[in-house]
């Protein structure tokens, strides 16, 4: 019974995981995430870690991936084009040494010599896993790591909150938006780090790349909503 | 400190106390002041130089060689370094000369050099010249007289170029000053070859220990005196490094004086002298020296003759006597060559003087082919001239007479192969008397040029547009340059009392040396080269007397075809000139020396320091080296690079890689 | 199942979640395909406290949780901040940072 299961969840995270991958639509990627996320919770259960595949479904496919929806919705996901540049290198890159990356962790971990990974595991105690467990352990050994994780997700929080600001309010943002002759005359890359690097100005790749206070909106090569 | 060693102290330091006040306050001073500055130093010096004299006299005969330490200067491994002097014979009787005749000329100096500019900053070097020619005869190690040697030659740089402005005086200038750097550098090596086996840098303690410390002949004793008399040649204007003297005539002609004809130039024969217990070791060095003055007083008598610019053709008898001191001083006559020395300076340094107030009569110019009949119009000068080339030819009853003879005398004493010295120096004795007497006929006999008939008259030429009398470019008379007036003896008193001075030594001071009957130089002398073989020497009536006629016969004869040539039959010179163009021709180009050296060493010297400069610099340093380093340093940096395109993926893309590299190598390892 | 199962699944999803993060163009996925790593250390993370029957590895797979939470945060807050001043959601586009 268990191995059944093993498979069916065990496929279910790796068709997750390539939908990420192979999918066009961001949000069809968020999809899959979720999807693949609780395949994983259930592989949690699987391995006696009952709290960790709650707080698995609960926080990460809820929380997380529900943050992940708001902002594929804000920001507008449309679809990538097929092989832009650096495209065909890059390809053959990462299915290169992706393969490779694979076959040397198996072999790091299977072929490790390792006695315990040819069996089920160590036989455990009845509160293996559980939420008091957890909880004791969080709190008598692990009280520092349990305390810097909370402290970082502070930090995370205002961070967030600081980088997606609207500087000056309302107001501010509609006046940001208006032209001014100088984005015009301006030669472009102007102020930017091409600039300062190349002493490239005004040599223009593609269309002039504006920032802060232009108007021009970016549109990709293909401006397509559908799919 | 005893009374010899204060003088002594005494002599060497009131010039340079003279250099410092007239260099710093000079300018305070009006007109003339400076210059009385300067001589009063001078007077003051010589008369310390004639104290150390006195008290060195007092002495016992074996103690008159004192050393006179100042403090140690460097004592370590090897080298014992020392502020020492050493006052003996030789060094007493060195600076009485250059004291005194060096005080003289200063006398000259502040009447002829009145009008001029740079007057503060001539009197200053000059001051500082004699210092460091004090210093060099005083010196009682081979660190002090080295450093008397450069500071001679660098004052002598700085004297000539005096009138800095003229491309011509500092060409001179620097020609002179190459050339006596070479002669330097003979002088430290030779030093360091006789050094390295004597281990002591003091003269006395050199000269007593260097028969244990090298045998007769030795390898490095030759090596190490024929580089000392490479530095002699150089300083004392010896054939093949004399080019610089005829053109050191840019200076002024008190300069030409003092420097070139009564103190410098002898430096190298005082070299010679002081070094005498190393040269009798090294035979073989001693008659380098002695073919060299002989073969340099054929050459420049030669060359006299032929050129036409006054001064030139008293330094050209410069030269030559010189060659008669460095002869006799390597033969072993020291006390003749010396002798002559003293005697040469008196009547040098008042032909010198005589020629600056012809030189100002003809405001500047000093070519002979324009002067003329100056007979009349300058009888002073004319007298003092007559007197010193007299003297100069050697004719009895002047100084020049016996000086010359005495070291003729001594020359023949030693036999073998030195009668052709011998025979040679009677025959630069005659070319001696022509050039002397062609010189003094040409520019005060014959019919009077324009600038002489203007002194009749009296009143001085005057040209309307000062110009460089060499190459005729036109010059102002601000610093740099000569200034507006020239002063002949005629009207200065300080300029006649100084010939009269030299004029009147010229004719009493062969008196001190006459074969037979008085003794003076030799027994002074005689506790410097007590240990000396070839001191004392005894040679026959007959000789002496042969001797003494050959030298009037010589000297008459000289003075004679003088006379027929340029006053008798006054075409006869341009027809002898046009049968012998040739030998004319090589006489009157100075025998090419110049352009030997031009070719031999100029050329190839050029040549390197260009091809260092496009070939092994250009190419080699910069592009090679330099920019092989800059060059590597840009590849190697755009290869780095090209890792930082901007692209997210394809930094990823290398963290991938990376880690599987790694994982990898983990992997192989276990 | 044997422990060597999972480890096995944990290293697939890995190099998928590698595989994607090469090749994805937009950032939002990128950062999804992060997650998929993130993911799979965690299995790895559970199998391996499973395999020694002790529960710190579950302690390390949450706090890798919490640390990918604010991950997330941080990089869709710069995401929203790009597309805020009209710059292309483009991880191609965005190399000025370069040498």
């Amino acid at each position: 019974m268990a191995e059944v299961l093993f498979f069916l969840a065990g496929i279910g995270a790796i068709a997750g995981a390539i939908g990420v991958v192979v999918v066009r639509n961001p949000f069809y990627s968020v999809l899959a995430l979720v999807s693949h996320l609780v395949s994983l919770a259930a592989l949690f259960l699987l391995l006696r870690a009952e709290f960790v595949a709650v707080a698995q479904v609960v926080v990460y496919a809820g929380a997380v991936m529900v943050l992940y929806v708001f902002v594929v919705a804000y920001v507008g996901g449309q679809d990538e084009p097929l092989g832009a540049r650096p495209g065909r290198g890059l390809r053959v890159v990462a299915a290169l040494f992706g393969a490779a990356l694979f076959v040397e962790l198996c072999i790091a971990t299977l072929g490790s010599g390792l006695q315990a990974i040819g069996s089920e595991g160590a036989p455990v105690q009845p509160g293996y896993g559980s939420p008091a467990q957890i909880g004791e352990l969080l709190l008598t050994r692990f009280l520092l790591p349990f305390e810097i994780a909370s402290f970082l997700l502070l930090i995370a929080a205002v961070g967030a909150v600081v980088l997606a600001r609207r500087r000056g309010g309302i107001s501010a943002a509609e006046d940001q938006a208006r032209y001014s002759a100088m984005d015009v005359l301006r030669p472009a890359y102007t102020g930017t780090m091409a600039e300062a690097v190349d002493g490239r100005s005004g040599n223009v790749r593609r269309e002039a790349l504006p920032v802060s206070g232009a108007s021009a909106e970016y549109r990709g090569p293909d401006a397509d909503e559908d799919d | 400190m005893s009374s010899v060693e204060l003088f002594a102290w005494l002599t060497l330091l009131l010039p340079l106390a003279g250099t410092i006040v007239v260099a710093l306050a000079g300018r305070r001073l009006s007109g003339r002041g400076a210059g009385y500055v300067a001589t009063g130093a001078m007077t003051l010096s010589f008369a310390s130089a004639v104290g150390a004299l006195l008290a060195l006299q007092g002495l016992h005969h074996e103690e008159r060689q004192v050393r006179a330490v100042a403090w140690d200067y460097a004592s370590t491994v090897g080298i014992d370094a020392q502020i020492s002097l050493l006052v003996d014979p030789l060094s007493v009787f060195m600076i009485l000369v250059v004291a005194g005749v060096s005080t003289l000329i200063h006398l000259y100096s502040i009447a002829y050099l009145d009008s001029d500019r740079g007057y503060v900053r001539f009197f200053a070097f000059l001051n500082f010249f004699v210092f460091s020619m004090l210093l060099l005869v005083l010196a009682g190690n081979f660190l002090l007289l080295i450093v008397g040697w450069a500071f001679v030659g660098a004052a002598s740089y700085m004297l000539i170029s005096f009138w800095y402005r003229r491309t011509t005086a500092t060409n001179a200038g620097i020609k002179a000053f190459v050339i006596n750097v070479i002669g330097d550098v003979g002088l430290v090596l030779g030093t360091f070859f006789i050094v390295r086996h004597t281990g002591s840098l003091d003269f006395l303690e050199t000269f007593e220990g260097i028969k244990s410390d090298f045998s007769p002949n030795d390898a490095d004793l030759v090596a190490g005196c024929v580089l000392l008399l490479v530095g002699a040649f150089a300083k004392s204007a010896q054939v093949p490094l004399h080019t610089w003297l005829p053109d050191a005539m840019e200076g002024p002609t008190p300069v030409s004086a003092l420097i070139h004809a009564a103190t410098m130039v002898t430096a190298g024969v005082y070299l010679i002298a002081r070094m005498h217990p190393l040269f009798e070791l090294a035979p073989t060095a001693a008659d380098v020296g002695a073919v060299i003055g002989c073969l340099t007083l054929l050459i420049a008598g030669t060359i006299a003759i032929a050129v036409t610019d006054l001064k030139r053709v008293i330094a050209y008898s410069t030269m030559s006597q010189i060659g008669y001191m460095i002869m006799a001083v390597s033969a072993g006559a020291y006390a003749a060559g010396l002798f002559h020395l003293m005697t040469h300076a008196f009547f040098k340094a008042l032909l010198f003087m005589a020629a600056g107030s012809v030189i100002a009569a003809m405001a500047g110019q000093q070519n002979l082919d324009r002067m003329g009949g100056f007979k009349r119009s300058l009888p002073f000068t004319y007298g003092c001239m007559v007197i010193g080339g007299l003297a100069l030819a050697g004719i009895p009853p002047f100084s020049g007479f016996f000086s010359k003879d005495e070291i003729l005398l001594l020359i023949g004493d030693r036999g073998g192969w030195y009668w052709i010295l011998y025979v040679a120096g009677y025959v630069g004795a005659f070319l001696t008397g022509i050039y002397t007497f062609r010189m003094i006929f040409r520019a005060f006999w014959g019919d009077s040029v324009p600038e002489a008939l203007e002194l009749e008259e009296g009143h001085m030429h005057h040209p309307d547009v000062h110009s460089n009398p060499a190459n005729g470019e036109i010059e102002d008379t601000e610093v740099g340059f000569p200034g507006p007036e020239h002063h002949i003896a005629e009207r200065e008193p300080a300029m006649k009392i100084a010939m009269g001075t030299l004029a009147l030594l010229a004719i009493v001071g062969g008196l001190l040396q006459i074969p037979k009957v008085t003794h003076v130089i030799d027994h002074f002398l005689e506790p410097t080269f007590a240990e000396s073989a070839l001191y004392e020497r005894d040679p026959s009536d007959g000789l002496i007397s042969f001797g003494l006629i050959l030298g009037t016969i010589v000297g008459l004869a000289g003075i004679a075809i003088a006379y027929v040539v340029w006053v008798r039959k006054p075409g006869m010179a341009a027809r002898v000139r046009a049968r012998l163009r040739p030998l004319h021709g090589l006489f009157a180009n100075k025998w090419y020396f110049d352009e030997l050296i031009g070719v031999l060493v100029v050329r190839p010297a050029q040549w390197f320091g260009s091809f260092a400069q496009q070939t092994f610099e250009r190419v080699f340093v910069n592009g090679v080296l330099v920019g092989g380093a800059t060059g590597l340093v840009r590849v190697g940096s755009s290869a780095v690079r090209a890792a930082q395109t901007g692209f997210l993926r394809y930094y990823a893309a290398m963290l991938v890689v990376g880690m599987v590299g790694l994982t990898m190598y983990f992997l192989l390892l276990s | 199942m044997d422990i060597g199962w999972y480890l096995a699944v944990s290293a697939l999803i890995f190099t998928i979640g590698a595989a994607g993060v090469l090749t994805r163009r937009s950032p939002l996925v990128v950062l999804l395909c992060l997650e998929l790593m993130l993911n799979a250390g965690n299995l790895a993370l559970i199998a391996f406290a499973r395999m020694h029957g002790n529960a710190d590895g579950q302690i390390f797979a949450i706090v890798v949780m919490v640390v990918a939470a604010c991950e997330v945060t941080v990089g869709l807050g710069l995401i929203v901040a790009m597309h805020r001043r009209k710059l292309p959601i483009d991880v191609d586009e965005l190399r000025e940072l370069q040498g």
